[in-house]
């Protein structure tokens, strides 16, 4: 007879109320961890989208993205020659505001040059950038659709094309737009701004900058040796991909991975000490039960089987209906939540682990409680 | 008359219990000596704070003496000391228990509050659920089998602790004021049943009671003072 089962079939309302205020408390746990990988997957994603090996910034820089880069707009040829690269293409990266349909936009305007690599990987609705001006790829979670019409500085882009999750470290959704239209954005001065320049006799530096060039290496090529020869040019840096990922993680967000991981490492605390305290609750209350079942003889295997399996019963039911949960409302949050399974699956673990140790305070006072209570004594 | 120690379901010789040490020293059972036949049914008198529970307790083999020897069925148990371990294996096996407020676990239903004292000593599940309802309708309250305790009348939730209280065929039954929480009806025939059974199976029954009602219903009563025990006869000169 499992004593447990009986006791949680009898208490049905009570003990699904108690899982559902646990489910709560471990979504949001896992909510968090979600946000935590969801950062890091964020802070990856543009690097990750062109599929490149190389990254040439300004000397000095750890650019594009951790630190400001501009090179000059011919290193893209310089590059393409370099022995073992199979392809270059010139980026420029920065963040703008929008106005469209009455509320502000905030975009990661990423310039590339059509047709060379910078662009996006994957478009999931329209085409690619055709044209050398007023073009643009936008991501869904801007809220733009295709044909929508949207002013950039001075200019008026058309959306042509749309990708899905594509957004920056700091979560703004990501537009592409041509290279010669994102120097245009980024270097241009206003007119009265541009007109002071001209009654100076400086007409402005040439706005042929961009922030980086993305190259992808010829099969079989070792990247430390193109990084090398990139080097070679005193006013470039290299880098590959893993050390620009490993900037992005390392540098760009790891305060907010920091951040999110303690409070994550926090809450996990607080959800222990909630199961342990709903677990020595449930035990107390049955105190005298115990007792009871002490004084006929019941060994202490099954008042110990019974105070544990509720227990995990308890983690487990609270966890899978947290994790569900999660699952049924992740696409609502306004940063990407990414739920692994196998962060699923490590969180569960915990939960067990938790609910386990957690009993063992309820284990402790119901193998202390004295049968002579039972009997009035 | 009592009967000879060899004879006896229950034997008690030279009992003494004491709380604390020194100063804060409490003596709450003094010299007992009893023995209970196979078929008795025995009460224990006394004040508040004479020791009756105690008493209870230590032939329940949930309080150790602190002097004396006890043997339950024949074996000896106690002699200064536990001469067995498994002091819960031996309640499951020997003894059964009622209550004054019948006890039961409210997670389970009539049967299976029978059936787990079965299952405890060794019973199939099958076979343990059979023998409560069979105890449940010799009880006459077959008809409650499914009912959870919470629908059970005073009187039905104290026919299921009783046939909890038998379901392993104990010969020793110890009953903490079975009757207080029943109308002096049921309190009859609560009674009754009790001595029927101690009849049928040659058992032993000791009850700690107040009620007066009942005092006609059992072979021996003791008075318990101030941990000492004295059998009916002085308990009435006194």
């Amino acid at each position: 007879m499992n004593l447990a089962y009986r006791d949680v079939r009898h208490n049905l309302f009570r003990f699904l109320l108690t899982c559902l205020g646990l489910s709560l408390l471990l979504s949001v746990v896992l909510a968090m961890i979600g946000i935590y990988r969801g950062i890091v997957v964020d802070a990856l994603t543009i690097a990750r989208n062109h599929g490149v090996d190389l990254w040439v910034v300004e000397a000095g820089s750890r650019g594009p993205f951790a630190e400001a880069s501009r090179i000059p707009g011919d290193s893209r040829e310089a590059i393409a020659r370099l022995a073992g690269v199979a392809t270059a293409g010139s980026v420029t990266y920065q963040t703008v505001e929008a106005e469209h349909s009455a509320r502000k936009l905030r975009l990661y305007v990423v310039g590339f040059e059509p047709g060379r690599l910078g662009g996006p990987e994957h478009i999931v609705a329209g085409r690619t950038i055709a044209q050398s001006h007023f073009e643009m790829i936008a991501d869904r979670s801007t809220g733009l659709t295709l044909d929508t019409r949207i002013r950039l500085g001075r200019t008026v882009f058309s959306v042509v094309g749309l990708t899905e999750n594509q957004v920056a470290s700091g979560g703004d959704p990501v537009v592409f737009i041509s290279l010669l239209d994102a120097q245009k954005l980024q270097f241009d001065l206003a007119p009265p701004a541009a007109r002071v320049q001209l009654a100076r006799g400086t007409s402005g530096a040439s706005r042929d900058t961009v922030n980086a060039v993305v190259a992808r290496l010829a099969p079989g090529t070792n990247p430390e040796m193109v990084v090398e020869a990139a080097r070679r040019w005193k006013h470039l840096s290299a880098m590959t991909q893993i050390e620009q990922e490993s900037i992005l993680t390392q540098s760009l967000v790891d305060r907010a991975r920091r951040q999110i991981g303690m409070f994550t490492t926090i809450l996990l605390l607080v959800s222990a000490v909630i199961i342990a305290l709903i677990i020595y609750t449930m035990t107390m209350e049955k105190l005298r039960h115990i007792a009871m079942l002490k004084l006929i003889g019941a060994p202490d295997r099954t008042i110990v089987a019974m105070i544990v399996q509720q227990a995990l019963a308890l983690g487990l039911t609270g966890f899978f209906f947290g994790a569900v949960l999660v699952a049924n409302i992740k696409a609502y949050f306004p940063r990407r939540v990414v739920l692994d399974p196998d962060n699923v699956l490590a969180l569960g673990g915990v939960v067990f682990l938790v609910c386990l140790l957690a009993s063992g305070l309820g284990v402790r006072a119901a193998l202390k409680a004295d049968p002579a209570t039972a009997l009035g004594g | 008359m009592p009967a000879a120690a060899s004879e006896s379901l229950v034997s008690l010789r030279g009992i003494f219990k004491h709380f604390g040490e020194g100063e804060t020293r409490i003596d709450a059972l003094k010299d007992i000596s009893l023995n209970v036949s196979p078929g008795e049914v025995v009460a224990l008198l006394g004040p508040s704070g004479s020791g009756k529970t105690t008493l209870l307790n230590v032939i329940a083999c949930i309080l150790d003496p602190s002097q004396g020897r006890m043997s339950l069925e024949g074996e000896l148990v106690f002699d200064s000391k536990w001469l067995r371990q498994d002091l819960r294996r031996l309640r499951l096996d020997k003894i059964g228990f009622i209550f004054q407020f019948h006890n039961l676990l409210p997670f389970l239903n009539a049967t299976d509050n029978v059936a787990i004292v079965l299952q405890l000593a060794g019973y199939e599940p099958a076979a343990a659920r059979e023998r409560a309802i069979e105890l449940l309708e010799y009880l006459e309250v077959g008809n409650r089998k499914n009912a959870f305790p919470a629908k059970l009348s005073g009187g039905e939730a104290q026919r299921v602790a009783i046939a909890r209280a038998l379901a392993n065929r104990p010969r020793i039954i110890l009953a903490d004021e079975p009757t207080a929480a029943l109308d002096s009806k049921r309190a009859q025939i609560v009674m009754d049943l009790l001595r029927k059974l101690a009849a049928d199976q040659s058992a032993a029954v000791i009850a700690v009671t107040h009620d007066e009602k009942i005092f006609d219903r059992f072979d021996r009563i003791f008075m318990l003072r101030d941990g000492r025990l004295e059998d009916e006869r002085r308990a009435v000169a006194a």
